[in-house]
């Protein structure tokens, strides 16, 4: 939690700007700890401890606006540092745009409800955690000729953070993140020398998978040996719970409202059009409790709320900050997604496998890119190809190009598996007609 | 975990930063009468540094040093034809690391307070469990050649120097062409305050500029959009600034743009791929840089980790990773663990030569650390990274090289790529480039990803030009979580068969 002591210190800074010049502001403070420990083979490789502060303070002085942040909280130089933002600030160009969020939207509750917290978190022993990583390398180390190297690493820490800003906001936030992963190294064919990770995170230490990550990693490696590249072709695509976000994510940032204003985006205009499959449904719900990425409010302080981004394939929603909507004159609504979440199909992982005739799955993507204004995109990938329904050989060194839109219309089913330790909750997926460059 | 991104720079994907009318501290450069000042700016004595020494040595680690930063970040943005957002970020700490064999114990703090770099070094002592060792007794102060001196620092600079600067770009930006809807500009700067010490006795400082100029362009033809970004970058002072670097990267940002209303998405598959000049040195760095930094190979889980000494591609080929180019954005003084920034051949007359050393990795394989221990803040241990990487100049002209080339692509615009350690394989995004066909650049290409192997793609270098280019862009390495400022190099070369992504 925020100390007393770190909030009395924005409360100050704010009534600082205000008193020297500002018409408005926005303070913030966050704080931290972190602790990870990694183990390679029989020995704790590193180990580091550390907590850290931040002052953020955004400045609205003459219709102008400039941002600073610090971790020197000293009174004295935060008087100084604020007194050369206002001046600073004045030397810009006005921007009319630039305003605070209409009261009436912050959120005004207590901030209780989410539970993100793990009141446990400095009961805990540094030995209890470094034995997870030792027992993890264990689960593998010696049990395979082939296997080079097996590192696993834990680490945790607290979020904490309040703000307070000019025009009537007040608020904090706290969450603990506990995270266990593996990785194998395994002599493959020639000199290459592949290598597969697993992981689980968590909110609570008891949640937290504490055995089975290094034996998952091992098996993911294991089944990486003898990667071959096939020729070049449209296949079904299999996408899994793992990866799907990487196609995800540009379609969402294409629907932040600075992307639009600035003409930076392919979903210019599209609000209310069928832009992908009518199987997809994509909802913003941010208050599941217990669940990563829940929040009560936005950067901003604006309230957040459910809401539908893609509903059968229609485009419901942009994501458009105060700033933002005042220069595409548009009604705001939130400055960026909480949770993502997706209605789910019928069936599970295996049972999407088991439907391909023909096609590859993709376990992981090795580079590329997409482009902001037209959609287009290509990755590298790795995976299997899949034959009847079963896995017939490791695949590698595959690109897979074409655009967004288009794949994402080409959705033959959703799966229903979703990995629920990330904010974004999306499930495996199967496309049609994507192109793979192989041979 | 493997996998090592590398992302360009372009338009306002750098965090925040400050920006002062006046900043408070002095001018400190890299010479030796500086010292006392710089003691005297993280507000610590001689005396303050052997009592955390001492602490952080009391568990028995064979090694330790402190790494004091103070770093202030400049940001101003123009969107919409003003300049209209200044941003500014302040970062003061001081890490400790106590490296024990190859274990390594680091905590931070962020203050200078005795007691709590007292705390910070019994956390990091703990990776060791043995008797005391004795800290240094005599401080060797040591200076090192600087290959960016600062005259006017950045955070003495008002606002208003750079503000004309930003309003340039964008006019000129739009001047060019008819077409051009926004203009995104951004103008970031650093300047980083070092002091290190380390447990034998070495005491050094470092005055670490960096500055980078953006620009995106968008236009729209018709009821197509398209963008562009360019940048350029450089451990310069005040002195970056000029007319002549604001209209080559308007004439970059516009000429780029426009050419991708022309390209198509080449057919996909193998083929030969002639690198161009300069932004090409993304090949070295995802495809062999990565895996020959020598933590990898130490811990043998590099695709490289046997081939020391031995010969991995054709003789007439040199690859280099040097901190020692003057003003460039990957150029080190000297790296974060004191040592001397320094030229290293990884692969000389075709044979891998040295993998890039930090101190552990130095020890492990009995040879002199190479410079390239290196760290994006206080907040982290160092680690092997690169710094300016680039492979010199062959015997070809470009232009007999794309002659020799019946049917593939020449690529020269990059965003980003990725490489895979133990698997070798590496991946690059083409921005833009051309299909060759029958020897000549024919029609533009865009927006494709190329794949390769790393030690199959180096040892199918079969023609490097004569055209070595250092690439001014504002590269940045990640590896481990940890950013950090790169150049690149690369003559024009051809490498027989990649796979390109296309449709």
């Amino acid at each position: 939690m925020i100390s007393q002591q770190h909030k009395e210190l924005a409360q100050w800074a704010l009534k600082f700007a205000l008193e020297n010049g500002c018409s408005d502001a926005r303070i913030s403070i966050n704080s931290g700890t972190n602790n990870s420990f990694e183990y390679r083979d029989t020995q704790l490789d590193k180990l580091e401890q550390s907590s850290e502060n931040s002052m953020n303070i955004q400045l609205f002085v003459d219709g102008r606006f400039a941002s600073f942040s610090t971790n020197r909280m000293d009174k004295n130089e935060l008087e100084r540092f604020i007194s050369q933002g206002i001046e600073t600030a004045r030397l810009l160009e006005k921007d009319e745009f630039r305003k605070l969020p209409d009261p009436s939207r912050y959120y005004k509750g207590d901030g209780k409800g989410l539970d993100i917290f793990d009141v446990n978190f400095d009961n805990i022993s540094v030995d209890d955690k470094i034995a997870l990583i030792r027992n993890a390398n264990l689960e593998v180390y010696g049990t395979d000729e082939r296997l080079i190297s097996v590192s696993s690493g834990y680490s945790d820490g607290t979020d904490n953070s309040y703000m307070i800003v000019s025009n009537g906001f007040e608020g904090e936030s706290a969450t603990t993140y506990f995270s266990l992963y593996s990785e194998t190294s395994m002599k493959g064919e020639g000199d290459a020398r592949p290598s597969s990770d697993w992981f689980d995170s968590a909110i609570f230490w008891e949640r937290l998978q504490k055995s089975g990550i290094a034996k998952k990693a091992f098996e993911r490696t294991l089944r990486k040996l003898g990667q071959v590249k096939i020729e070049s072709g449209v296949y079904p695509m299999l996408i899994d719970n793992t990866q799907i976000t990487r196609l995800l994510s540009p379609l969402i940032s294409a629907l932040y409202g600075s992307s639009i204003q600035q003409k930076n985006s392919f979903l210019i205009g599209k609000l209310d059009e069928s832009i992908v499959s009518d199987k997809f449904t994509l909802i913003d719900d941010p208050h599941i409790p217990q669940a990563r990425g829940a929040r009560w409010f936005d950067a901003e302080g604006v309230a957040t709320k459910k809401r539908h981004v893609i509903e059968n394939g229609v485009l419901k929603m942009y994501y458009i900050d105060t700033y933002t909507g005042a220069k595409l004159n548009m009604e705001p609504t939130i400055q960026s997604p909480s949770i993502l979440t997706c209605q789910h199909g019928d069936k599970n992982f295996d049972q999407l496998l088991a439907s391909m005739e023909r096609g590859i799955w993709v376990t992981g993507f090795n580079g590329g890119n997409s482009n902001s204004t037209t959609g287009d995109f290509s990755f590298g990938i790795e995976g299997f190809l899949i034959e009847n329904g079963k896995m017939v050989k490791p695949l590698s060194e595959m690109n897979i190009t074409g655009n967004l839109l288009t794949l994402w219309k080409n959705i033959i089913e959703v799966g229903n598996d979703p990995r629920n330790i990330s904010s974004w909750r999306i499930p495996s997926i199967l496309f049609n007609g994507v192109n793979f460059s192989g041979i | 975990m493997k996998r090592r991104d590398f992302l360009r720079t372009g338009g306002l994907a750098l965090a925040g930063s400050v920006i002062f009318p006046k900043m408070v501290y002095a001018d400190i450069t890299s010479q030796k009468k500086d010292l006392p000042k710089m003691l005297d700016h993280f507000g610590v004595s001689e005396s303050d540094l052997r009592k955390v020494m001492t602490v952080a040595l009391e568990k028995g680690g064979d090694y330790a040093d402190l790494f004091f930063e103070h770093t202030f970040y400049n940001n101003l943005t123009l969107q919409d034809g003003k300049v209209n957002r200044a941003g500014a970020n302040i970062d003061f700490g001081v890490g400790v690391r106590v490296v024990s064999g190859d274990q390594t114990g680091y905590a931070f703090v962020e203050n200078v307070d005795l007691e709590e770099m007292i705390r910070a070094a019994r956390t990091a002592s703990r990776i060791a469990s043995g008797t005391a060792k004795t800290p240094p007794i005599n401080i060797e102060e040591k200076t090192f050649k600087n290959f960016y001196p600062i005259i006017n620092s950045w955070e003495n600079e008002s606002v208003q120097t750079r503000i004309p600067y930003l309003q340039k770009l964008n006019e000129r930006i739009f001047a060019l062409d008819p077409r051009v809807i926004k203009v995104n500009a951004s103008m970031n700067d650093s300047t980083s305050y070092i002091l290190y010490f380390n447990s034998e006795g070495l005491l050094c400082h470092d005055a670490r500029p960096m500055a980078v100029l953006s620009a995106m362009c968008i236009m729209q033809q018709g009821d197509k959009i398209e963008n562009a970004s360019s940048s350029r970058a450089a451990r310069k002072d005040v002195s970056f600034l000029t007319d002549a670097l604001i209209e080559e990267i308007a004439q970059e940002a516009v000429k780029d743009a426009a050419l991708m209303f022309e390209a198509i998405k080449p057919k996909g598959g193998e083929m030969p791929v002639v690198m161009g000049a300069g932004g090409s040195g993304i090949l070295l760095h995802e495809a062999i840089g990565h895996a020959f930094e020598a933590d990898f190979n130490r811990k043998n889980i590099s695709i490289f980790s046997d081939k020391l000494g031995k010969k991995i591609c054709d003789e007439h080929i040199n690859v280099v990773d040097s901190g020692t180019i003057e003003f460039a954005r990957g150029a080190v003084n000297f790296d974060d663990e004191g040592v001397a920034g320094q030229k290293t051949y990884i692969v000389k007359d075709g044979v891998l030569n040295s993998y890039l050393h930090d101190r552990i990795s130095a020890k492990f394989y009995g040879v002199a650390p190479t410079g390239n221990g290196r760290r994006q803040s206080f907040r982290f241990m160092p680690i092997p990274r690169m710094r300016v990487t680039y492979m010199e100049s062959g015997n070809y002209s470009e232009e007999e090289i794309i002659s020799s080339v019946k049917q593939g692509v020449f690529v020269n615009k990059f965003t980003n790529g990725q490489v895979q350690i133990g698997a070798g394989d590496f991946t690059f995004f083409v921005k833009s480039g051309y299909l060759i066909e029958n020897g000549k650049l024919t029609q533009p290409i865009k927006d494709i990803n190329i794949i390769g192997n790393g030690p199959k793609a180096l040892a199918d270098i079969t023609m490097v030009g004569n055209n070595l280019k250092i690439d001014q862009g504002a590269g940045t390495c990640g590896k481990d979580g940890q950013g950090m400022p790169v150049s690149l190099g690369m003559p024009s070369a051809l490498i027989k068969s990649l796979t390109v992504g296309g449709e």
